[in-house]
């Protein structure tokens, strides 16, 4: 079954209960049902908060209501610093990550077909792995200054072990199977890479790319904190340390907006080009 | 029923195509230290287009003696001839249909009959289009033209052998190799494929050789029966099946082939 199908469902259902509704009015009230559904928690919540605040069940001032952390954003966005911020640390994990994507998918790739090179770096890479990043931040510093290269870098380390280990792992896991019967048919090596190991291994790759994209803004937010001057990660503390609690939270909610862009768009690339792995039948 | 002896192959240089000789081939696999023996001088010659099924029992070599065929295992002695050529390793002219149907499933069905032929590089190189009218004309010639669109997850286990066969016959290959191709499909499914099998082997006049340990199949299916022994000391047996086509599962001359296999493994 489709998810079409599914929503026709729903429909359907709810469709049933409206018998007596016209039929805009019909479709409206089912379309407020299908948001209800999805997102009423969601808005629960924030208006919890809100009321919440208004009401001084929770203290104000660290719980600011809504409206003032949006006029905060607004002022910040406008007159601040805030887009300023937001370009800067684009910029950074945007770098970071396309580097880490660069080096890892064409090394996991490499690394998963050639047992050899595997066996020889696989220690080496779950040393790294298990240091954490922002234990080797200082030395990172130490070697590159505390500019835009030490943060790049930072979250460039993070980012890569991910995204390295699910595209080893998911070109490991594409069916031997598959590349004896590419070989009967006399592909070549590289043809057999093309038509069979790099599809295969590509629903594992966008698993890794959701990991990679996560672990980026993360280390994102914590190198601006330690030794930053702009960017959302240090506009969060030095909002904090200024008492601004509804611009920090403009920014908290920055960063969780950017989160979710970057899972979408990587979700909405998988679906295009993993149909056949994750598509309904 | 008397089980014919092993024709010597006289050497013919001038081989047609489809053509496959088998001359005092052995194959053992070594297996925690100690060599196992699997095939011991076997010598075979198939005609072209002729139907040979090999059954046996599991560790007969059955399926390694298909895999020397195919190219991909080396034997240790002996000469291996198809259409005249000597086999060495893989090749697109010896097509291999498996068990499973081990089609991509990434690619939809269309593209997956045609990924021998895209395959083809240089001078012989196929052009798309070409590749998938041609394609399209296996698929249909299967009965599964309707089905060109879909993808591999959607097929039933039978319709993917179907894909399976359709694409090994689209690189119109001289020698077709099955290995226990409807081993895992249901036992009505089964009798269909077998049907479908015997009328396309007749269409394609292509040269087959089939593993399975089916005995019914192998009466159903063969114009000869190769019999390998479990026991290396005995030697293989070949068995003509002398029956008329379509054949008839329940006719009494069926049964006595079918009860002079069992014979063959002390099963009667």
């Amino acid at each position: 079954m489709s998810v079409q199908d599914v929503n026709s469902t729903v429909v359907a259902l709810n469709g049933e209960e409206e018998t007596g509704g016209q039929k805009p009015l019909q479709s409206l009230l089912e379309g407020a049902g299908r948001f209800l559904s999805r997102y009423g928690l969601l808005i629960g919540f924030l208006l919890l908060w809100h009321v919440a605040s208004i009401q001084r069940w929770v203290n104000p001032s660290v719980f600011p209501p809504l409206d003032d952390i949006a006029a905060a954003f607004w002022r910040g966005m406008t007159q601040g610093s805030l887009l300023a911020d937001l370009g800067i640390s684009l910029q950074r994990s945007g770098i970071a990550f396309v580097a880490a994507v660069a080096v890892a998918v064409p090394l996991g790739l490499f690394m998963g077909q050639i047992r050899a090179v595997e066996r020889a770096l696989d220690p080496i890479l779950q040393l790294f792995r298990q240091t954490s990043a922002l234990a080797l931040y200082p030395v990172f510093i130490l070697l590159l200054g505390l500019g835009e290269l030490s943060k790049v870098f930072v979250i460039f380390w993070a980012t890569i072990f991910p995204l390295l280990l699910s595209t080893i792992g998911g070109v490991k896991e594409v069916d031997p199977k598959l590349v004896e019967m590419a070989r009967v048919y006399g592909a070549s090596r590289l043809q057999v890479f093309r038509r069979v190991v790099l599809p295969g291994a590509l629903p594992s790759i966008f698993v890794g790319l959701r990991l990679s994209a996560t672990m980026a803004l993360l280390m994102l937010i914590a190198s601006e904190m330690i030794g930053a001057n702009q960017g959302l990660g240090f506009q969060v503390m030095n909002a904090q340390f200024n008492f601004q609690i509804p611009l920090m939270f403009s920014a908290i909610f920055l960063l969780a907006a950017l989160g979710l862009a970057a899972n979408y768009t990587i979700v909405l690339l998988q679906r295009r080009l993993c149909r056949w792995s994750n598509a309904p039948v | 029923m008397t089980a014919a002896a092993l024709s010597a192959n006289g050497s013919s240089p001038a081989s047609t195509r489809g053509e496959v000789s088998i001359r005092d081939l052995s194959k053992s696999f070594r297996i925690a230290g100690r060599d196992f023996p699997v095939i011991r001088n076997l010598n075979v010659a198939i005609g072209a287009g002729e139907s040979l099924v090999i059954v046996g029992a599991s560790g007969s070599g059955k399926t390694t003696l298909l895999r020397i065929l195919a190219g991909l295992e080396t034997a240790d002695a002996g000469d291996v001839r198809v259409s005249g050529r000597q086999v060495s390793g893989v090749g697109a002219e010896r097509a291999m249909i498996f068990q499973e149907p081990r089609l991509l499933p990434w690619v939809n069905v269309l593209g997956n009959v045609a990924f021998g032929l895209e395959l083809r590089q240089g001078a012989r190189k196929v052009p798309r289009r070409e590749a998938e009218a041609q394609a399209r004309h296996y698929l249909s010639l299967v009965g599964l033209t309707d089905f060109a669109d879909a993808f591999p997850r959607q097929l039933s286990g039978g319709m993917a052998q179907r894909v399976g066969i359709a694409r090994a016959l689209a690189v119109q290959p001289e020698i077709l190799l099955l290995d226990e191709p409807f081993g895992a499909l249901d036992a009505m499914t089964r009798i269909t494929m077998q049907n479908e099998l015997t009328r396309i082997w007749h269409e394609e006049q292509v040269t087959m050789v089939l593993v399975t340990h089916d005995l019914e199949e192998a009466v159903y299916l063969a114009d000869r029966v190769l019999v390998l022994p479990k026991e290396k000391h005995r030697a293989p047996r070949l068995l003509d099946i002398d029956l008329p086509r379509p054949r008839d599962r329940s006719s009494p001359a069926f049964t006595r082939y079918r009860e002079a296999l069992l014979q063959e493994f002390g099963l009667h």
